[in-house]
């Protein structure tokens, strides 16, 4: 535990999570400086007024912070989103991956950008409003995570942190549930203890995400074929950025039974059709793999979740070097989708994660 | 913890002398000052003795000066006033590139209303040059409706040509407004000297109020009042008076002209210490502004590779108060449209700081800002991705 006083910069979305994050460190005698991203925004005027990132939520977030009695900030990162976040995320799409934006905001923008302006103001940490709990492994010295409690961990999305990132991070409702925090937060009288959550993307707030890759990125729309994996051609599209793996709707086309987005062929921008047992993979390949436990030489046993939602399946992991692993399943799962995050389990403890990079038997 | 307001361009309290001016008109003498009745006369007195005060202050007649709700209100009443007034429509306005915003988005208000807006350039100081206003205006020809240049800037403090200004737009016969925001109570401003047509000035800036501020309309200007209804100011702002504003202004602005001289000289003896203590004890800084065509209480100074952002807010985690850019557009990374305009790279108009020193600051203030910012400079810079 840090001493107390020490200075520690809390990144405030508006939301109930890290305005009681704020308020929790604040009991605890820290000295607490509130912080608001300005990201770009790219509803429209209905949801500007969504509950997070955009506007209402930076004057939310100050409100809070005035109810604490805490200095806060609002410090602009749309340039360095828009570079980085948003860069990925068109790039992903037009290359038939489905990204993970808030995997890459959490590695690349909050304990990035964010981790090293907290420092330059004299904080030793940076503070979010995640569910999961951080604990350091005094045998081996490292920083480990285990999962928050019961639905609300959000592990998912930042088992990417690096022992350095970790070093410096603190989740304060990390050992609490949501009803906890908003138990505390309405207690604490703070101002957004009923406000609901979001599951929508901060800087899409209506979900409309294919309307803004047409507008942002035009360059990720190629038309190319729709081939079953029989190889029957079926028709055309207009670009595989309109589809993501596992995708029922929306096809145009005519058959016999209902047909899935399977795959991609970036060579020809070919979106791969078939049914739904087709959809299913026994084996995938992860890359870009951080280890919150110490790297393992051999193969070991987890449980794997492959989407935020996802239950976990129970899998075995093998590492195959160049920081990629191969996690087979003990039983075939529906539809894992390149772009997105595999992270292996281990009871509530984060053994670590990547990227998932193709699905193998294609 | 040491308490440093170095931000007097953003606003500055109410001195003793103007809030003790004002406090009988909140209560005792709470009167409207277009009633018929005893209280409404002492009201309209008040009012009246106040306008008076402010015009001899600034070399006009009473009936020139409208009193509004601050230094943003009296430029859109002279802008879309002068403009809704002009008899033969005109639909040229002409201004400076470092426009306050008040100036600069009321303008571009009418450009995509199909206005066409020149704005001038500025050179490396942030000075307009009265010969690019004079080739403007002869661009513009008979639809020239109005020129609108500020008088002082309040990001770097430069102090405009306005006299040479104002004569090269009276040749042409275009109205002339000047935002004086800044430089009333700062600098002499006497609107005869000068020769401009309408100025704008706010209280909150020089010591009295915020919500109170005043247009001066030289007689014979035409100009059409943005709100409707009474026929207060003469039919030119509709609205009952703030009388305790307006009074709480006057006095602020007779108190500010007063000691205009000696304090002048006091804060220009702080200001060059701050300058020279932190051009000697900070590697790689700048100085944005004329550095003798300026306000006399003003230091904007870029740090190279370091952001401003960051030093602001190291200097408030030690009870210093300071800004970049104007407090409207702190908060946003745009660099600042006055320092780009300048010519001054987006790198190093990042790295900006304005002090704006004040009636509270002291010697002892400029030598805890000259022990304390450049260790966070240096801290900041060793941290920074832009280091070398």
């Amino acid at each position: 535990m840090i001493e107390a006083r020490a200075r520690v910069v809390v990144a405030m979305s508006g939301g109930v999570d890290s305005s009681t994050a704020a308020a929790l460190l604040k009991r605890d005698g820290y000295e607490v400086v509130g912080v608001a991203l300005r990201l770009p925004f790219y509803g429209n005027g209905a949801a500007a007024g969504s509950p997070c990132c955009g506007v209402k939520g930076i004057e939310d977030a100050r409100r809070v912070a005035g109810k604490l009695g805490i200095p806060f900030y609002a410090l602009d990162f749309r340039d360095e989103f828009r570079r980085s976040v948003i860069a990925d995320f068109c790039r992903a799409y037009g290359e038939g991956r489905t990204p993970n934006p808030c995997v890459r905001c959490n590695e690349w923008i909050k304990f990035g950008k964010l981790l090293d302006r907290a420092r330059a103001l004299g904080a030793d940490c940076l503070a979010t409003g995640h569910y999961v709990r951080k604990e350091p492994d005094k045998r081996t010295g490292r920083i480990g995570l285990r999962t928050g409690r019961g639905e609300d961990d959000q592990s998912y999305f930042l088992f990417c942190l690096s022992q350095q990132q970790l070093q410096h991070a603190l989740f304060p409702v990390g050992g609490h549930t949501k009803e906890e925090v908003r138990r505390l937060a309405k207690q604490w009288a703070l101002p957004v203890h009923d406000k609901p959550g979001s599951q929508d993307l901060c800087f899409l707030p209506d979900g409309r995400y294919r309307d803004f890759l047409r507008a942002e990125c035009p360059e990720a729309f190629r038309p190319g074929p729709i081939l079953h994996v029989s190889g029957e051609a079926l028709g055309r599209h207009e670009g595989i950025a309109d589809y993501t793996v596992g995708q029922r709707r929306g096809l145009g086309i005519a058959h016999g039974q209902a047909l899935y987005v399977v795959g991609f062929r970036p060579d020809d921008d070919a979106v791969i059709v078939g049914e739904k047992e087709h959809l299913l993979r026994s084996e995938i390949v992860a890359g870009e793999v951080n280890w919150l436990v110490a790297p393992p030489q051999d193969a070991m046993s987890a449980r794997v979740k492959i989407r935020y939602n996802h239950a976990g399946a129970d899998a075995e992991v093998v590492p195959v070097g160049d920081g990629k692993v191969r996690i087979r399943f003990a039983e075939p799962q529906e539809a894992p989708c390149p772009g997105q995050a595999a992270v292996f389990y281990r009871g509530d403890a984060v053994l670590g994660g990547g990227t998932i990079q193709s699905t193998l038997n294609d | 913890m040491r308490r440093v307001y170095l931000d007097h361009s953003a606003t500055t309290p109410v001195r003793a002398e103007a809030l003790e001016a004002m406090l009988p008109y909140f209560s005792d003498e709470f009167g409207n000052a277009s009633s018929v009745h005893g209280f409404g006369q002492r009201a309209r007195h008040a009012v009246e003795e106040a306008r008076e005060k402010i015009a001899s202050l600034l070399g006009a007649s009473p009936e020139e000066i409208v009193f509004t709700g601050g230094g943003t209100e009296s430029d859109n009443l002279a802008i879309k006033g002068v403009i809704a007034g002009a008899r033969d429509g005109g639909r040229h306005i002409i201004t400076s590139s470092i426009e306050h915003h008040a100036v600069l988005n009321t303008c571009t208000m009418f450009e995509k209303q199909g206005f066409e807006v020149t704005y001038l350039p500025v050179d490396g100081y942030g000075l307009v040059d009265p010969e690019e206003l004079r080739k403007a205006l002869a661009a513009a020809g008979t639809d020239a409706v109005l020129v609108s240049i500020m008088m002082a800037n309040n990001e770097v403090g430069t102090l405009e040509p306005i006299k040479e200004l104002a004569a090269a737009a009276a040749e042409a016969s275009v109205p002339f407004h000047t935002d004086a925001v800044q430089a009333v109570g700062k600098v002499p401003v006497d609107v005869e000297e000068l020769g401009v047509d309408l100025l704008s000035l706010s209280a909150h800036k020089l010591y009295g109020p915020k919500g109170v501020g005043a247009l001066y309309v030289r007689s014979g200007t035409r100009i059409q009042p943005l709100q409707h209804g009474g026929h207060h100011e003469r039919g030119r702002r509709a609205g009952t008076e703030d009388v305790p504003g307006i009074v709480g202004m006057a006095r602020a602005v007779e108190a500010a002209c007063q000691e205009m001289d000696e304090e002048s000289r006091r804060l220009h003896q702080l200001r060059d210490r701050l300058q020279g203590g932190l051009m000697e004890r900070v590697e790689d800084n700048l100085l944005n502004g004329h550095p003798v065509r300026r306000r006399p209480h003003l230091l904007n100074m870029s740090f190279e590779n370091v952001e401003g952002e960051s030093i602001l807010l190291s200097l408030d985690a030690i009870g210093v108060a300071a800004s970049s850019g104007s407090a409207c557009t702190s908060g946003t990374l745009e660099p600042s449209h006055v320092l780009t305009a300048m010519g001054i790279p987006p790198e190093i108009a990042h790295g900006s700081v304005r002090f704006s020193l004040g009636q509270a600051t002291t010697a002892e203030d400029i030598e805890y800002v000259l022990e304390k910012l450049p260790p966070i400079i240096k801290r900041l810079r060793q941290m920074s991705p832009f280091a070398r």
